[in-house]
């Protein structure tokens, strides 16, 4: 049996998710902010944080963009193998949302259109980051992540060496981190992808960043690791907004994946603290 | 301490600010990032006139959002100020006296801003819509094909920041971490 899914109502969708992403942050986000300002030790930090409380409160009352760069429009799609698309083009349904949602929402045009050849704004922000995956179902799962260029500049990918081991990745995400310093906008949210292939890690890394904040790896080993290289992430002292302090990162995640038994892949991708993403089923 | 300032900044200003120090920053002030900085330093490397006044002014690194129909401009916190490293020396040495960013500047941004007697300030970066608050108005005044990325003039009113590179060459992010960093695993 499949299910017939209309394409216009995921250009609605997506329209409405670009907005809402980069207006409202999620609950999430204020909960960890709220904690954040329990902990930190350094009174600039405490009052970072509750900066950007207050911050959250005036975009979401005004409805405007949480941060000017309202980023590229990532769109994870979860498509159930019994949905039947119908009225046109899946993908072109999808950047049409991202053109509206970003027109209509007064949000930040970043995109250049060929960045070797004519490096010209697009003008309407696309075309859309998609991301598929085929899961079991009848159902369309709609992520949208507006990613910002501080965070993104920030990510490393290196091919690390079997030998190097747990050890070696360990370092390498706690180094992107400390390199990264306060240009990524900290309190920072870090996303670690291991395995795989060259792009698949990369691939990891962003999916990881797409869980809630204190949403632990279901692989209790995995979850260990991402509570100690968190705790020493901490430990480097960049603190809210990078004046210094106890509260770097909100927290970090890690996708594992399969590796060939001559690589290591490693993948960090930073997140700054507008941790946005916004999911719909249809 | 807090100070009040005013642009144009004077040296006789600047030289009493030190790293830490709030501000409240009122008067007109220009935004430039990425492609009009590459566009300011090729206009001073041919001898060309610049679309604004640089001696005294301070640049604002930022990309606004649209504004909204009945606000002044949209979100408006500033972007990533090491991408202007390569360009700054020389704005600084035909006048340029403040920058506003974020993020650590290179060290040779940090001893053009001493040579030069100027100053690096952070705004608070991913607050955009919290800083939008004190921008009471907003023009383009030149690069207008760039889009987010053209020169405005802004006009501010205390608009708070913070004293990251002074006229001694010290810098506030380097002290932070230092003191918070833990050297146990």
């Amino acid at each position: 049996m499949s299910r017939e899914i209309n394409v216009k109502k995921v250009t609605e969708v997506v329209r409405d998710l670009c907005i809402r992403a980069n207006t409202e942050l999620p609950r999430d986000v204020i909960r960890a902010f709220k904690k954040a300002i329990d902990i930190e030790e350094s009174q600039q930090g405490k009052e970072v944080l509750k900066q950007l409380i207050q911050n959250a409160h005036i975009a979401s009352r005004n409805s405007m963009p949480l941060c000017q760069d309202t980023g590229l429009a990532l769109v994870f799609l979860e498509i159930g193998q019994e949905v039947k698309f119908v009225g046109g083009s899946l993908e072109e349904a999808i950047v049409k949302g991202v053109s509206e949602g970003y027109t209509a929402g007064f949000l930040r045009k970043s995109m250049i259109k060929n960045p070797l050849t004519n490096p010209k704004n697009s003008e309407d922000n696309t075309p859309a980051i998609i991301h598929e995956q085929i899961v079991e179902g009848d159902r369309l799962k709609i992520t949208v992540v507006p990613k910002g260029g501080g965070g993104e500049n920030m990510s490393r990918l290196k091919m690390l060496k079997p030998a190097d081991g747990v050890e070696g990745v360990k370092k390498f995400v706690v180094e992107t981190v400390e390199l990264a310093s306060a240009n990524p906008c900290p309190p920072v949210i870090v996303g670690v992808g291991v395995g795989g292939s060259f792009e698949k890690v990369a691939y990891l890394a962003k999916k990881a960043l797409l869980r809630d904040i204190g949403q632990r790896n279901p692989d209790k080993k995995i979850a260990e690791l991402e509570r100690k290289w968190l705790k020493e992430i901490n430990n480097l002292g960049i603190g809210p907004a990078g004046l210094g302090g106890r509260v770097t990162a909100l927290d970090l995640s890690i996708e594992e994946y399969p590796r060939h038994m001559a690589t290591l892949p490693v993948a960090v991708n930073m997140e700054c603290h507008a941790h946005r993403h916004k999911s719909y089923v249809i | 301490m807090l100070y009040r300032l005013t642009t144009p900044l004077k040296n006789s200003d600047i030289v009493k600010l030190k790293i830490g120090d709030k501000i409240l920053l009122s008067g007109i002030i220009y935004i430039a990032r990425d492609s009009a900085h590459k566009r300011l330093v090729d206009s001073i490397r041919k001898g060309k006139r610049l679309p604004f006044d640089i001696e005294g002014s301070v640049i604002y690194y930022c990309g606004p959002s649209p504004a909204k129909p009945g606000m002044v401009i949209g979100s408006a916190g500033p972007t990533t100020s090491c991408r202007m490293d390569p360009f700054t020396p020389l704005l600084l040495e035909r006048g340029l006296k403040g920058m506003i960013g974020k993020g650590p500047r290179s060290r040779r941004v940090i001893d053009s801003i001493v040579k030069n007697k100027s100053l690096y300030f952070a705004a608070l970066g991913g607050a955009g819509a919290l800083i939008s608050q004190y921008i009471k108005a907003s023009q383009i005044i030149a690069y207008k094909d760039l889009g987010p990325e053209a020169i405005r003039r802004l006009e501010v009113e205390e608009m708070p920041l913070v004293v990251i590179n002074d006229t001694r060459g010290k810098d506030l992010y380097r002290i932070g971490w230092k003191k918070f960093k833990r050297k146990e695993k």
